[in-house]
């Protein structure tokens, strides 16, 4: 434990240093040393806790009411702590190159200052086991992105970003206070451990208010409105670790909740399926009709979270109607996705900074053949489109899988009832698989092949080592963990049997069941990698001695292609976006087609957030409405303010007195 | 048991371009034609093997990959099906998942290697393709849970050759819904009509053939190869869905490969007496697959 204390300071101080540092080049050697050094020492014992099984905790008396300093990593800490720790140092050496281009222009001080901070906060939100802590921790964590979305601040789009992120992390942090203050009760201790809930009507009250804060942060569907605003805006280091890991702390903080809400009833999972194989879907359709890179990986957040939240609610399912296999696949599943999402969606993240660094513009319809000017950032943003498509060998696959086979192993077998989370998790997971296919072919097809379709495109250029290799490493990774599959899911035992009371054999004989049929899938996933050797060796040799020409794209004959001719990615998403009509709700203006050799015509299409439109934006302007009727309270007379003051007081004490 | 693995494997490398001549033949009947040989197929796979390649401009790697993954995957999603009482080569609980992934992923790179060539014929196939596999993919997969749910195996193998498949055990209603619903994915994914018609001249109509429009030479031998051995295998899983087992395995193994020759004429008589459905008719198309296998679910949990 100290190990993590020291590795924390060190994340600290670097930021301190860098913030005091300030316009000087030196600031981003401080931030990044603080962050690699720090999350190198603070990830061993979290390791350690995953090996061993046994958690580590450390205490001390503090003088806040109600709080006490009490951390510990145990097995369900450790796996968002390791996701947390790796996926920001990766990303920190990533941010050294990208924001290399902006010393002129900008403070990096601060930008880093706040990095680690954020990087700080997250750690401590997955430690904390006291209520104050942890919402301290979580107040650290939610203000430093603020600091960070806002970045191009002479942008307004991003002012607004950041005000809209504040709003939204602010509206959920009401709930999760009022969780917590619930939660504490009678028993007057916020320690987790001596947190105990009896009464089921309390314990699901409790459920929903965790659902709604936690949801908020996590980006459940209507709930999601800031992380397509926000991700865009933030420069690409600090969107792959909130997107990739900040909002994981969501889906950790839920976890939490239910471990400390005693047993849970059925309609608990029925609510967390339901929720998610809508943000799944309507998440991967929101994605499909965007047109900016960024907001695209955003909304997928969304859907990935989906993903998730489907695992944990069989979890939860299997935990309610006394089913292992569902309770240890379901968790399983969804830890396994949480890691995997962290990686490519890291990855995605970090190549879309490429793209932006590299050409100038995140506008998907401006981009093509990005494959012959960068060849390293296509490459390894194919094998995160692939593996977050869900498509095997890679990890991305894996995890899916684990989900799905829970289901088809014991999801059918309780009753009528049960078909519905059962269609929920194998219609939802195959619909999201193949939307979300149909969306990465989009922005892989677009932006990296074919011919460039602007100057931007055209005069794009790779971008420095020092951004290549996290994005190398990434993708790596993203093999690594799908041809070790077997052997991970192991290591969550500790957690699953933690959150699900079951006996730790029992977890690992599941958990076990489900590494030998992952071994099969490793053994088809190599076949194939032999298979496509073998095959790419017979086409070089079938091909030998051959005439192999180029020539230009078969146009029907049409003698002068333009770049401007190709399909773009509005066209492509065009179909499904119509199909979708009903969620999508896009908006088209286009200007009528006149004469019989018309010149000039436009086209201009846009998905505005439904939840946004439709649901926030007229909830806020309502509530403003009410609050503006409330002004005449408010005049300025200080006299008048007091008098308030001296109002209320002389209330409370009558209250008080009866 | 090893024998009657390699055989199954065998008989899918060697039987399966023979599907394409006897659509061919069927339809040429139908049209009064003599049609091509049965083997034609076979002659062309030999011709495109022979022959040097022209490849676009545009293209990069990923243009030359696709046909390779593509082939790979369908030989690796070969060793998962068996074939009447012959097991697969592989066989493990859950590679019903893994099998229609690895067609997610063949899918995935003639997608991209079609917008490699910056076609914009081959990008509305590619859209097209991408929307339609999107729509099916739910459809297949539900059906198949519910045969996996009604004879309690989770592996294509345990599903098609175990003690359930006789025709005792049978629920008919429940095969009925999902072999109908699956021969809908199946001409989908099989890019037939009325989904799609293979034999169209015209690019802006067609879906499969245009996104392999610029693909010559062996690729092409590859990805013509390629779509012989899916549309055998996902044929196989729909004989495996509806015809019962006899209990002796090589009656079963021939009954089986003429059911899916029989599956071929089936299909050519469909493409010889209707249309191609418009295309936005067919998500509809896909959704009643879709109805048919979530009932199907049902009628299997009730």
């Amino acid at each position: 434990m100290s190990l993590f204390l020291l590795g924390l300071s060190i994340i600290f101080i670097g930021g301190l240093a860098s913030l005091i540092s300030g316009r000087r080049a030196l600031a981003s050697f401080f931030g990044v040393t603080g962050v690699v050094a720090g999350c190198v020492i603070a990830v061993v014992p979290a390791f350690r806790v995953l090996f061993n099984g046994v958690a580590e905790s450390f205490r001390f008396d503090w003088t806040m009411p109600f709080g006490s300093f009490f951390l510990q990593i145990d097995s369900l800490s450790a796996i968002f702590l390791i996701a947390i720790l790796g996926l920001s140092a990766i990303a920190a050496i990533y941010g050294m190159g990208y924001l290399g281009a902006y010393r002129e222009k900008k403070n990096l001080g601060v930008v880093w200052f706040f990095y680690n901070l954020l990087l700080l906060g997250m750690s401590l939100v997955v430690v904390a086991q006291n209520g104050i802590l942890f919402l301290l921790a979580w107040e650290i964590m939610s203000l430093a992105p603020f600091f960070l979305i806002i970045f191009d601040d002479e942008k307004e789009k991003a002012r607004n970003a950041s005000w809209t992120y504040l709003v939204a992390t602010h509206i959920g942090m009401v709930f999760l206070l009022l969780f917590f203050i619930i939660l504490a009760g009678k028993t007057g201790s916020m320690d987790f451990d001596k947190i105990v809930v009896m009464d089921s009507v309390k314990a699901g009250f409790l459920f929903i208010l965790a659902v709604i804060g936690f949801g908020t942060k996590a980006g459940f569907i209507t709930l999601h409105v800031w992380l397509p605003e926000a991700h865009p805006a933030a420069p690409s280091h600090a969107s792959a670790v909130m997107s990739g890991v900040m909002i994981k702390t969501g889906i950790y903080g839920l976890v939490r909740a239910i471990t400390l809400l005693g047993h849970p009833p059925v309609w608990w999972a029925w609510v967390l399926i339901g929720i998610s194989a809508g943000s799944g879907v309507i998440g991967v359709l929101f994605a499909l009709a965007q047109h900016d890179l960024k907001r695209l990986l955003a909304y997928h957040s969304v859907e990935n979270i989906g993903i998730i939240t489907l695992g944990l609610g069989i979890g939860v399912l299997g935990m309610s109607i006394g089913s292992p296999i569902l309770a240890v696949f379901g968790f399983a599943g969804g830890f396994f996705h949480v890691i995997n999402h962290a990686i490519f969606k890291g990855l995605l993240f970090l190549g879309a900074g490429s793209v932006l660094h590299g050409s100038g513009t995140l506008e998907i319809d401006h981009l093509g053949g990005l494959i012959k000017r960068m060849p390293w950032t296509a490459v390894t943003f194919l094998v995160g489109a692939v593996a977050i498509s869900g498509l095997p060998p890679l990890n991305g696959f894996a995890s899916e899988f684990l989900i799905y086979l829970g289901v088809f192993k014991d999801g059918m077998s309780h009753g009528l009832a049960n078909i519905i989370p059962a269609l929920g998790v194998i219609g939802g997971l195959a619909l999201i698989g193949g939307l979300a296919a149909a969306c990465f072919t989009k922005a892989f097809g677009i932006v990296f092949l074919g011919e460039p379709r602007s100057k931007h495109a055209h005069q794009a250029h790779e971008v420095h080592i020092a951004m290549v290799l996290p994005m190398v490493i990434l993708a790596i990774l993203c093999v690594l963990m799908g041809v070790f599959s077997p052997l991970i899911i192991g290591f969550f035992g500790g957690a699953i049997s933690t959150i699900t009371s079951l006996p730790q054999e029992v977890v690992q004989g599941q958990l076990n069941t489900g590494s030998g049929i992952l071994s099969n899938v490793v053994i088809v996933s190599v076949l194939l990698v032999v298979l496509i050797f073998g095959f790419a060796l017979l086409r070089k040799w079938l091909l030998s001695g051959r005439s192999v020409s180029e020539m230009e794209t078969w146009g029907c004959g049409y003698a002068r292609p333009t770049a401007r001719m190709q399909y773009t990615a509005s066209s492509f998403a065009q179909p499904l976006v119509f199909l979708f009509r009903l969620f999508l709700r896009t908006a088209r203006k286009d200007s009528p087609r006149e004469g019989l050799f018309p010149d000039r015509a436009f086209l201009q299409t846009d998905t505005a957030d439904t939840s946004s439109k439709y649901l926030f934006q007229p909830l806020f302007k309502g509530i403003s409405f009410l609050f503006s009727q409330l002004r005449w309270i408010q005049h300025g007379w200080l006299q008048l303010y007091v008098l308030y003051i001296a109002i209320t007081l002389l209330i409370l004490l009558i209250w008080k007195a009866f | 048991m090893h024998l009657e693995r390699i055989i199954n494997l065998l008989l899918v490398i060697v039987l399966s371009p023979l599907i394409f001549g006897i659509i061919n033949r069927t339809k040429a009947i139908f049209a009064g034609r003599t049609g091509q040989p049965l083997l034609q197929s076979y002659y062309d796979l030999w011709k495109l093997f022979n022959k040097g390649a022209v490849y676009s401009q545009t293209t990069s790697w990923v243009f030359r990959l696709g046909p390779i993954v593509g082939l790979a995957v369908v030989f690796a999603t070969a060793t998962l099906v068996p074939l009447g009482r012959l097991p697969a080569v592989i066989a493990f609980d859950g590679d019903i998942i893994l099998f229609a992934y690895l067609f997610g992923l063949m899918r995935f790179f003639t997608v991209i290697s079609a917008l490699d060539t910056g076609s914009a014929f081959e990008g509305m196939g590619a859209s097209r393709e991408v929307m339609f596999s999107a729509l099916a993919e739910p459809a297949f997969l539900i059906g198949l849970a519910a045969i996996s749910a009604q004879r309690h195996s989770l592996s294509l193998t345990g599903m098609f050759t175990g003690a359930d498949t006789a025709f005792g055990a049978y629920i008919l209603p429940v095969q009925l819904l999902v072999s109908f619903s699956i021969f809908i994915v199946f001409l989908a994914e099989n890019s037939r009509i009325p989904v799609d018609d293979p034999n169209t001249h015209l690019e802006l109509t067609m879906i499969h053939e245009v996104m392999v429009l610029d693909n010559s030479g062996p690729d092409f031998g590859f990805i013509t190869y390629s779509s012989a051995l899916k549309m055998w295998l996902l044929g196989a899983v729909l004989v495996g869905v509806l015809v019962p087992s006899n209990g002796n395995v090589w009656i079963d193994m021939s009954l089986s490969v003429v059911s899916i020759f029989v599956l071929a004429v089936l299909v050519g008589i469909v493409e010889s007496s209707m249309a191609r459905l418009k295309l936005l008719r067919v998500p509809q198309l896909l959704l009643i697959a879709n109805a048919l296998s979530i009932l199907a679910l049902i009628l299997v949990l009730r």
